[in-house]
């Protein structure tokens, strides 16, 4: 590719990319990591060697993309230009797929979406329930992409944002823009992004440093990494705009070395970028020099939380510091540092290009824009959703998810990563924005959102998340350090049933202690699942002290299993699958479960086909 | 130069200068285990909190750390700074109860009980002896290593480090190495202070006198203070902080 020399020549070579763009039909694939788990690779080889073997490789085009965000279906494609949305492809259907594109695109009506409500099959896409309520500016154009080709980004109108900036904004209108917009860190604190840039540009010291944050650590979330993987030139352009309104000249993405296929794809764009004119000396004929490092984490979660990520870039241990000094006047290798998310560096050219005004039109009144979260847990339609601020729960899960698998009820929502709160089915009307959330005890973090349904017992929940904070927190302070650990103690005694009244109150107490006494974000936010329980699902965690009973039937020590004999056919289904031989019983006759021996591994409930086996 | 006030009083102070180094030049004591004069501020044992307000929002932050600037308006002793303390230091005493300068602060801060599960650790990584070694000996010859539940304070390669010249520098800043004094129930989590338990604590022990300097519970209620009356020993008396 050539060097561009001028912000035109992008526009220029937008314009001779779409010209150059046949009638040929495309068949691009979603080969982002939920796909690929799904088997989308070989979905992708088998397409190929179809194409090949009839010798179509000239007459239809075949590309895989980044995430379309509807994982629960994968494999999912799209074939160009009808745009007919396909889900849940196998091997066996590259065959009529390429038979269907070939002749006359009559679409493979078992592979369309078919609508849970009225068992009608959807054709297109965005008419797809999911998609439907979905506004996705920043992930839109991840299924129209191949993230290894720099043109496909031009094409669709990429680092348009960057040449309009270089030509029609100072840095300071730049700044403006992004305050205007009301664009908030998309990390989880939600700091105003336009005031930490105006900030950095107020301090006199040079050089001046830009990071992106990709290390996404959080169970369950992979909004960053599916951006990274599907398009990064928009991270990247994001980055740049940055630079030119910051006056850097370096920026380091900090990746999660965990994430291999966002590594590699990053590493490609930057290589491209460079080799277009777009990163490195006298960026599009300006005077702006501006390069991008990669840096990879080593799988510390901390190393997400800004100080600890500038420590371990500088080579230090991934350990936070106290702030103040903040890194916009005292950060990587003691200069002025500005740290944001991979999803706020992304909403960057959307602003510049279609206006902050604009951008601020979107959302509630103090949080703007669209949000990604990924919607994981017991929910119908997992996957990844771009949404409007300001989005209500029950449009998020009713609407979007498709509701709770097996017509369960919704217990509980948790939002913000494994330091996020659990929301009650009760306030399923809360709006989705920074402040309700706050206020609900829960938090934006960086867009986990686990659904939970009426099997899931919330002091295991609790427990759950404590491990993990404990095992992440880095240690340096005593109150996370000591507390995550004095708190998994206590939830493990009432899980097991030894729990004492007293203990609430000592959870709240020690709750509140780390909250406020905690040295990062990290243990300011660690309690927040257990007092978020605490404070709505009180009644749960006085069942499992008083009664020794747990109401969702998951603690393990707290339960017992039985046959009944009345209705037990003494099939032996369940003797057969029973790892700890504990069922006794002949053929034909009622079985027995000697409940020393059992290890409560729910084996037999799940094979027993009267339904014989109970749960106390 | 930067005003700011503590407490209500106003101060002025030398850029640069620390909010804790601030209160402390007023002559108000504000506890620390991680802080010393010659090191750089850790702000990891997290006592020296105060209530900071700044605007709207009023937060709890490590003094240690915090740059006096004008307009700060600080409280070091708010209801709020003495619970977070008080909380903090029963934990403290639940993860380290030999140590007399825990116990001591446990005492004046008037920790009545330990709800956690003791520990029994020796050491709470307040990283003075690291940063002692670093930063005042310019060995580094010791380091912490490990996260979270695992990390501790060790030598490279868990052997004696080259660079060590056994100064004991390090064994002298330890903030916790000095054990409680050992009278009778010298195991309980929180020290009783010798009136609770009623004989007196270094004569009748054992036949053996206690050589420690008597526990800050022990001055404020026990064999120490001469005006006290002693407590004959009562039958149902149960330890204040064991169940």
């Amino acid at each position: 590719m050539l060097k561009l020399k001028s912000p035109y020549e992008i526009k220029e070579l937008q314009l001779c990319l779409e010209a150059s763009e046949t009638a040929r039909p495309c068949i691009s694939v979603c080969d982002g990591s939920g796909c690929k788990a799904s088997g989308a690779d070989n979905v992708i080889k088998s397409l190929r060697a179809e194409l090949d073997k009839r010798g179509l490789q000239g007459t239809i085009d075949l590309k895989s993309t980044g995430c379309h965000g509807f994982c629960e279906k994968g494999p999912v494609m799209i074939v160009w230009p009808e745009k007919v949305f396909y889900n849940g492809v196998s091997l066996s259907d590259a065959k009529d797929i390429v038979n269907s594109v070939s002749n006359g695109h009559k679409p493979v009506e078992r592979l369309l979406y078919k609508d849970p409500a009225t068992g009608e099959r959807i054709l297109h896409e965005h008419d797809v329930p999911f998609y439907a309520r979905q506004q996705r500016i920043l992930f839109g154009n991840n299924g129209k992409l191949d993230p290894k080709d720099i043109r496909d980004y031009i094409k669709v109108g990429g680092y348009s944002a960057l040449g309009k900036a270089l030509t029609d904004f100072s840095p300071e209108q730049v700044v403006e823009a992004v305050k205007r917009s009301g664009l908030r860190g998309r990390g989880g604190a939600g700091f105003p992004t336009g005031v930490k840039w105006e900030a950095l540009r107020n301090s006199a010291v040079r050089p001046r440093y830009i990071v992106c944050n990709a290390d996404e650590g959080d169970p369950g979330a992979f909004m960053d990494r599916s951006l990274l993987e599907g398009n990064p030139h928009s991270v990247i352009e994001g980055i740049i705009i940055g630079a030119y309104a910051l006056e850097a000249k370096e920026a380091y993405v900090y990746v999660r070395a965990e994430y291999p296929l966002a590594v590699e794809h990053l590493t490609v764009a930057i290589q491209q970028a460079e080799k277009a004119g777009l990163l490195g000396d006298n960026i599009l004929g300006s005077k702006m020099s501006f390069r991008i490092h990669l840096v990879q984490g080593a799988g510390a979660f901390v190393c997400g939380e800004e100080t600890a990520l500038l420590a371990s870039i500088e080579g230090r241990v991934g350990e936070p510091h106290p702030r103040p000094p903040y890194p916009v006047q005292k950060g990587l290798w003691g200069k002025p540092t500005v740290i944001n998310n991979v999803k706020t560096w992304a909403s960057v050219p959307v602003i510049i290009n279609k206006g902050a005004d604009w951008y601020a039109s979107i959302g509630t009144e103090r949080s703007k824009g669209t949000m990604v979260f990924s919607l994981v847990g017991k929910i119908n339609n997992t996957g990844l959703v771009e949404v409007p601020m300001g989005i209500t729960l029950r449009e998020m899960i009713y609407e979007i998810g498709g509701g709770i698998p097996k017509g369960k009820k919704l217990k509980a929502i948790q939002i913000g990563g494994p330091s996020g709160g659990c929301i009650p089915a009760s306030m399923i009307d809360l709006p989705i924005d920074y402040e309700a959330l706050t206020q609900a005890g829960s938090m934006m973090g960086s867009g986990g959102m686990v659904v939970m349904d009426e099997d899931t017992c919330m002091v295991d929940v609790a427990r759950y998340f404590m491990e993990f904070l404990e095992e992440e927190s880095c240690g340096k302070c005593f109150p996370c350090r000591e507390g995550t650990q004095q708190m998994k103690g206590i939830l493990n005694r009432i899980a097991q049933g030894k729990g004492e009244e007293s203990d609430l109150e000592l959870l709240d107490d020690a709750g509140w202690m780390i909250k406020e006494t905690s040295l990062c974000g990290l243990g300011q936010t660690a309690p927040n699942p257990v007092l978020s329980t605490l404070r709505y699902f009180r009644d749960e965690y006085e069942a499992h002290i008083r009664d020794k009973k747990c109401p969702a039937k998951v603690c393990r020590e707290l339960i017992v299993y039985q046959i009944d004999e009345t209705i037990c056919d003494g099939c032996h289904a369940c003797v057969r699958v029973c790892a700890s031989e504990a069922i006794l019983g002949e053929k034909d006759k009622a079985h027995e479960i000697e409940s020393a021996k059992c290890i409560k591994c729910g084996a037999c409930l799940e094979v027993c086909q009267p339904k014989a086996v109970l749960v106390h | 130069m930067p005003t700011l006030t503590i407490n209500g009083i106003e101060v002025q102070v030398e850029k640069g200068t620390t909010v804790l180094e601030a209160a402390r030049f007023l002559g108000i004591p504000i506890p620390t285990l991680c802080h010393d004069d010659g090191l750089v501020p850790y702000g990891a044992c997290r006592l020296c909190l105060v209530e900071v307000s700044n605007g709207r929002k009023q937060t709890l932050q490590a003094s240690c750390c915090l740059p006096a600037e004008d307009g700060l308006k600080v409280l070091t002793h708010s209801a709020r700074v003495e619970r977070a303390r008080r909380l903090l230091v029963e934990m403290y005493v639940a993860v380290c109860p030999s140590s007399k300068r825990i116990q001591d602060m446990a005492s004046a801060m008037g920790v009545r009980q330990v709800r956690y599960q003791a520990k029994h650790e020796t050491c709470i990584q307040c990283g003075l002896c690291v940063r002692t070694c670093e930063q005042q000996m310019m060995a580094g010859a010791i380091g912490f290593s490990g996260r979270g539940l695992n990390r501790s304070v060790s030598r490279p390669f868990d052997m004696t480090s080259e660079l060590c010249r056994q100064c004991g520098a390090c064994l002298y800043v330890c903030p916790v190495c000095e054990s409680r004094c050992q009278g009778p129930q010298a195991e309980s989590t929180l020290c009783n202070g010798c009136l609770n338990i009623s004989t007196v604590c270094f004569q009748s022990y054992d036949n053996a006198m206690c050589f420690l300097e008597p526990c800050h519970a022990c001055e404020i209620g026990g064999p120490f203070r001469a005006d006290v009356q002693v407590k004959p020993r009562s039958k149902d008396f149960t330890r204040i902080g064991e169940k």
